[in-house]
Order: structure tokens, then sequence, then C-alpha cells
């Protein structure tokens, strides 16, 4: 009941005019921000920090918190309505989204994107709202062995499903993992793969940089390839029938919105993972507990969903140790983490009990802000669709612009944009052989946290590999992960088994 | 693709319609001589939302918020490669004048292991010393520590399977910890971590023995008592911490801090380096600066100039020799 009351306490702070004010600017500047491809939420909130001084830090943070959220729901738009990555929390956004768009169903991948995105908002808040001390305990449980059994949990979706070319699907794995251990090994002390000691590979390769390129330039290239300089029209429509259709069709996916939810919020909380991996999960899930997974990656409705819901859900769980650790579950809390400090305020297990209005006027904001968002975003969806009529010739000229933004504005170097052409095109080559390519994107976002905590992980027990099965929630994880690589195997056998009893 | 440049046009016009509004405001300092033409570009030596972070964006907020350049700074984190990155990038500035850093004492460490970026520390420009960061030797509640003694004791049983957490592999973290082994004669096992926070995320959640904190990343579950520091490598007792002695009381004579610089690319002019040394001063002398020092326990009085250079040589040479005796280095 104490909840309770509490809540109705923040409503009343998060209703103030200029709290409220500041929730639908700050959607709406979050929305735009997002969807601009290379920018996401972390550059919104960091451009925009030093504005909060202007105000109280509880409007302050619900200014910082609408943006956050805004770009939540932007970074799907230009990944489902031009293919490039609006953040790196929307790249597995992508890997329907585009197809559908191509489909010329567009208006079911946005409105699938908004929706998936206001339930996995809503349901993390809302355990976010009743139980955000004990899983700050759980949080603080999660050892650098229970992460890599997590991450190892990760992998396995990908490779262990069927439909894709295992041995491809590895390669593909094993390419990203080299890409993502290139520059300084914290473990040693010593800079690795830094080629021709080039010195913008001393900062590693941004994911985004990979993303942006074989995304966008990639699929640019390919694109032109397959039309062969035709303009290609979209035939992208909408009208209320059609709104009503989708939303039916978005409703039939709610068991993967609900699984989604649950597990980019949990791994949201866990400090350093963040979003991005939690949508790449639960993409993988989706497709291996689906029972058609051959038609993910082709414009499935779950594959837009799944991601969509889990990168809200994860933004709000990355708040929950920021707040009561004051440690950040992702780059952008860290940034709100930076600007806390500035207020004076110290984030830790003291803030829930000595900021009260603080906390609880931030908890209602995020309800407000979520819906906000919701709302706005589908309001704004047949404006985006008239982008899509342009032909493509028009159009391919204005990605190419927006890759090259993409690929500067993370590190404000030319290095990577680069290096986002050549992985344009070894993406384009690749995808001509076959090679599928989220795997190497999944590899490059996990490998950064899946390596140290292997090796950490290592050095503390001594180099012994059994601590990863005899520790409780890391053997679970790790039992699992074996299964589902497995899977494709016992598939094999049963098919092949079945196949000898009707002879 | 009109839509498209709309959309984009809009998105530029919302950044920069916020830029003019903050810069608005920052019209004018009425300083004689010198004055920055152009945004001024304010490296940042580490990643996003580390100890460094922080503080650059809150000098960055003090200097905006109180008008006191006419010129905004725009801060860029160059993390890489222990701040390889950010020292060739200051290094090679294209315009010196409009180009400055916040360091830390990966600025002495990091040329020094890596001879190959060409970077000579006593080229660059001396701005200001804005305080020097604490360390403090930490345990969880749980292990019922309370006295370096009884540290030492526990460490001394529990042998190479005593854990300590740090920041990287040759950090300042393992620096100490290094002292730690050698003075107390222990076998600690060193895990390296990406940032303090994670390090000290470690040990509120008992995967870590102890660890090396700054009071910043400690103080949030310092006040919910569930880490202990037990010691400062300080010359006096911090007031935060009344109950820590130093390592000095304890009869071994270590003490090691952090510096947090603002430091000029090489090449700068004169005229500019004086404006930057102004303007430092003045953020040093703000009441926000002095409050952020008291809160976070920060040392150091402000350096500039010359003093800041001889500064730097003096800690140039201890961190050598340190590296030396670790291996790290010939």
């Amino acid at each position: 009941m104490e909840i309770l009351a509490n809540l109705i306490d923040g409503f009343f702070i998060a209703f103030e005019p200029l709290n409220l004010g500041l929730m639908v600017v700050g959607v709406v500047v979050g929305l735009f921000i997002g969807a601009m491809p290379g920018l996401g939420s972390v550059n919104g909130v960091a451009i925009l920090l030093p504005m909060t001084f202007l105000v109280p830090p509880t409007s302050a943070i619900i200014f910082l918190a609408a943006i956050y959220y805004g770009a939540m729901y932007g970074g799907a738009i230009s990944s489902i309505m031009l293919g490039i990555p609006g953040a790196s929390t929307a790249v597995a956004t992508t890997f329907d989204g585009r197809p559908l768009a191509l489909k010329g169903e567009a208006d079911k991948a946005l409105i699938a994107a908004a929706v998936a995105s206001f339930v996995g908002g809503t349901i993390s808040i809302i355990l976010f709202t009743l139980f955000a001390p004990p899983l700050a305990d759980w949080a603080l449980a999660f050892g650098d062995h229970e992460l890599f059994a997590l991450m190892m949990m990760a992998f396995a979706t990908f490779v262990g499903l069927s439909g894709d070319d295992i041995p491809k699907t590895l390669f593909s794995i094993c390419i990203g993992l080299v890409l993502s251990s290139v520059g300084l090994d914290i473990m040693s002390g010593e800079p690795r793969l830094v080629f021709f000691d080039i010195i913008g590979f001393m900062h590693g390769i941004n994911f985004l940089v990979l993303a942006i390129g074989i995304y966008g330039i990639g699929e640019m290239l390919w694109t032109i390839e397959s039309t062969r300089g035709e303009p290609s029209m979209s035939k992208a429509k909408i009208s209320v029938d059609r709104i009503v259709s989708n939303l039916k069709e978005v409703s039939g996916t709610w068991v993967t919105a609900l699984m989604a939810s649950f597990v980019g919020f949990f791994v949201g909380i866990l400090p350093a993972a963040g979003a991005t991996p939690g949508s790449l999960m639960s993409y993988g899930f989706a497709k291996t507990y689906s029972k058609t997974p051959e038609e993910f990656g082709k414009g499935k409705v779950d594959g837009v969903v799944a991601p969509e819901a889990a990168n809200n859900a994860a933004s709000t769980g990355a708040m929950l140790p920021m707040l009561t650790l004051g440690i950040p579950g992702s780059p952008t809390t860290a940034i709100l983490l930076g600007g806390m400090v500035i207020w004076g305020l110290v984030p830790g297990p003291m803030l829930f009990i000595e900021q009260e209005e603080f906390v609880w006027g931030l908890i209602a904001s995020l309800y407000a802000a979520n819906l906000f968002a919701a709302v706005i975003n589908i309001g704004f969806i047949p404006m985006f669709l008239w982008m899509l009529k342009m032909p493509f010739t028009i159009l391919a000229p204005g990605i190419f612009v927006l890759c090259i933004i993409g690929g500067f504005a993370p590190t404000q170097s030319m290095h990577d944009v680069w290096l986002m052409f050549g992985f344009g095109v070894a993406g384009y080559l690749m995808r001509k052989l076959d090679y599928p390519l989220a795997p190497a994107v999944l590899a490059i976002v996990l490998g950064p946290l899946a390596e140290p905590s292997l090796r950490q992980s290592l050095l503390i027990s001594n180099g012994d590999i059994t601590a990863f099965f005899t520790r409780p929630i890391s053997g679970t994880f790790m039992a699992f992960a074996i299964f589902l690589l497995l899977l494709p195997i016992i598939k094999a056998v049963r098919a092949r088994m079945v196949g000898n009893s009707s002879q | 693709m009109k839509l498209g440049k709309k959309l984009l046009g809009l998105g530029i016009a919302a950044v920069v319609g916020i830029a003019l509004t903050v810069s608005a405001s920052a019209i004018n300092s009425a300083e004689a001589g010198w004055e920055p033409k152009k945004p001024i570009e304010f490296v940042i030596m580490a990643g996003k939302g580390g100890g460094a972070d922080k503080m650059a964006r809150l000098l960055q907020t003090v200097i905006e918020k109180n008008g006191w350049s006419s010129k905004p700074l725009t801060p860029i984190n160059k993390p890489g490669g222990s701040g390889a990155e950010a020292l060739v990038h200051l290094n090679n500035a294209s315009d010196p004048d409009h180009t400055i850093m916040v360091t830390l004492n990966s600025f002495y460490t990091t040329p020094m292991r890596q001879p190959k970026l060409g970077v000579d520390i006593s080229t660059f420009t001396p701005i200001a010393r804005m305080a020097e960061d604490t360390f403090l030797l930490w345990v969880n509640k749980d292990s019922g520590i309370t006295t370096v003694e009884e540290f030492v004791a526990a460490a001394k049983a529990k042998g190479g399977d005593w854990i300590m957490a740090g920041t990287g592999k040759l950090s300042e973290d393992n620096l100490l910890t290094d002292f730690l082994n050698a003075a107390y004669d222990l076998d600690m096992k060193y895990v390296p971590y990406k940032g303090g926070g994670k390090v000290a995320k470690q040990l509120a959640g008992n995967h870590a023995d102890s660890t090396v904190n700054n009071p910043s990343e400690q103080e949030g579950f310092y006040a919910a008592g569930t880490t202990v520091p037990l010691a400062a490598f300080t010359d006096n007792r911090l007031a935060m911490f009344p109950d820590a002695p130093t390592f000095g009381e304890l009869g071994k004579e270590f003490v090691y801090y952090m510096q947090r610089s603002v430091v000029g690319a090489p090449g700068m002019s004169a005229e500019a380096a004086t404006y930057y040394q102004e303007l430092f001063a003045q953020v040093f002398a703000s009441e926000e600066w002095a409050s952020y020092r008291t809160k976070k326990s920060l040392q150091g009085e402000l350096l500039q100039g010359d003093a800041l250079m001889s500064y730097w040589m003096h800690e140039r040479d201890v961190h050598r020799a340190m590296l030396q005796k670790m291996g790290a280095i010939e």
C-alpha cells in the first residue's frame, strides 16, 4: 500500500505543468534523435544534459528520462523505413522490420514497434515499481560466471536455431568476435589487433559502425544490384482499416511481447549489459521458440515486436542499478548518473529513502512518458510512410548521407566512416554468398561483455571451468545454452528416426 | 527524400536550437585579450560516465551556466587505448588554440608504455590541475574486517585466493595492489574490470574481497553501510572517513593521488594559454567546484603554468619508477 501511496504522490509531481511540458518536449526530441541513424539516446541525453541546470533535479531527470524513452521508440523508425539502425538498441529491429517495409507493410512494422515498445515499457515500469530494492540485490548477486553463462545462452540462441546454415552462422559469429576484440585489452593492458598501428583502432570497433555499414551501405548496394537501377516504389499505404487490421495482427504476438519484456528488463538490470544485448537476445529467444523460425528475417511481426518490447523494457531496467546501486546499466544511464552527481544527488541504496520525491516523481513520469511516446509515435506514422513513396534513386543518396552521419556521430572520427564503408562492401559480399549477418552483429555486441567475464571468472576460479556449472544461476544458464546448441542435432536425429519408421 | 531531409533538418534544428539557447545565456565574459573564435574542443581522456567524464561535464556546466566563455565547450570522449587516442589527438591538433583536454594519471603512463605514439607530455600546454582524487582500501562489511591488521591477517590466510578487483592491468589500482602485496607480504590476486563503478559493484556483491576505489565510486555503498574503508593512501585523514587512518599512520609511507587536470594541445599560443588558465582558475574558485570537491573528498590545490609542468615532470618520474618495478617498461 505504501508503494501505491508513493506512486500517487509521484503522479502529482509528474503532472505539474513544468514537468508535464518537459516530458512531452523530451519525448518528441528523443523520437527525432533516436530516428537519426547513429544518434541514439546516449547522444541526446549527453547533448541536453547542460540544459538541465535551469530546472530542479526532479524536472531534469523527468526530461532526460523522456528523451531516453522517446529515443527508444525513435530508433525503430529508421531501422524499419531505411534499413539503417537508428540507434544501437534498434539493430535487431532491422532484421524483420526492413523486410516488412520492403513488402509494403511498413505501417504494420511501425505499429508493431510502437505497441511493443509500449507493452515493454509498461511491464518493466510495473516491475520496477514493485520490486526495485530486491531486484537490486539480484543484480549484485550476478558475478562474472553468471554474466558469461548468460552471454553463452545468447550466442546459443543464434547458433541453435534451425533454418540457417550452422557452419556459416558460426563463421559469422567468429568474425564478429574477432572484430570485437580490437582495441585495448584491459586484462593484459596491451592493445590488440591495432592494424597498421592506425590510432583509430585503439578505441576498438564500435558495433554501430559495423551495423550501419552492413545494413545501410550493404543493403543499398544490394538493392541497387537487385533492382538494376529500376526506380522501385514502395506500396506503403495507411488507412483506418489497415490500422485496425494491423493492430489485430500485432495483438496476436502478445506472448512474444511478454517474453521480450521480461528478458529485456532482466538483462537491462544487469550492470554493463544494457538495452542492445537485451533486444538481440529477445530476438533470438523469439526465433527459438517460434513454430515458424524460418519466417524470421523475412518480415515476421514477432521479429519486430521482440526487440522493440525488449529495448524499452531494458531501458527502464537499466535505471534500476543506476538509482539503487549507483552503477549504470547502459551508456545512457551512465550519463544520467553523471547528471545526478552534478545536481548533487548521491545515487545508491540510500536514494530511495532520502530522495523520495525524486525517485517517485521519476517512476510516475515513466508511466506517463511511455504513454505519450506511443501516442506521438503512432501519430507520426503517416508522415514516415510518405518518405517511403520516394523512388529508390532519390532515396539512396539520402540513405548514403545518413549512413555517413551515423558512422561519424558516435566517435566523431573519419576513421570510423572509412571502416563503415569497408564493412558495407564486406557485408554485401557476405550476403551474396548467403552468410547470415545478424550473428556477426550479435557477436560484436556481446563479445566485449563475454570475453572479459570469461577471463575474469577463470582467473578467480584458478582456471577451473566446472565453476560455470556448479554455481546455481550460472549452471542453469549453461545447461540451457548447451541444450540450445544441441537442438539442431536432436532435431536431425528425430527427423531421421521418424523417416526410418515411416519407411 | 524531401521529407527525409525535412526530418533531418528538424532534428538538426532541434539540436541547434537547444545549443543556441545554451550559448545565448553564455554570451560575454568581458575579458580583455585573446578570446576563442570558435567552439572549444574539450577532449575527455576517458569513456562516457566515468569519473573523468563526470568531472569534465561538471566543468563544462559551471562555465556555461555562469557564461564565462563566449564560445561553447564541446566535449568529445576519446577513451581508446588508456587515453592513447586522446593523447595522439591532442598531439596532432590542427587548431591547438581551441583544443583542451581533461586528463588523469594515464597521461604519464600511456606515453611511456606505448613509445610508438610519439607523444611527449613536456610539449603539452599546462592549464590547470583542478584536484587530486584519493584512493582508499575497501572491504565488504560482511567480511567483518574493520582494520588493516585484520585485513592483512585475512588476506594472508586466503593467499592467492584473495581477490582484489581493480580497473585494468597496470592501472592505478594495479600499482596500489602491488604496493600492498609488497608492503604486507601478501599474494592477492588482481582481477581487472572496466571502470571503477564495476569494481565497486564487485565488492558490494561479494565477488571480490577488496578494492582500492576512489571515494566517489564507493560513496553510495558506503552510505548504505555495505562497504567499509580501512585506510587511505593520502597525507592526512579524509574528513569524509574520519575512522580510516592513512597508511603513513600505520607505518607504511605510501601516498598516491589521481590528478584531475586540464591540459592544452602542444603549440598553443601564450595568449590562448593565459585565457584558459584564467578561465579554469575562475572555475576553481566557484562555489559549485568547491562543493563538488568537498563532497567527493578531492584534495590538491590549484596548480597552473610552470608549477603544473614541474609537477607533471615529477609525477612522470615517480610513475616511470613504479612501472619499471612492475616490469612493464625497461
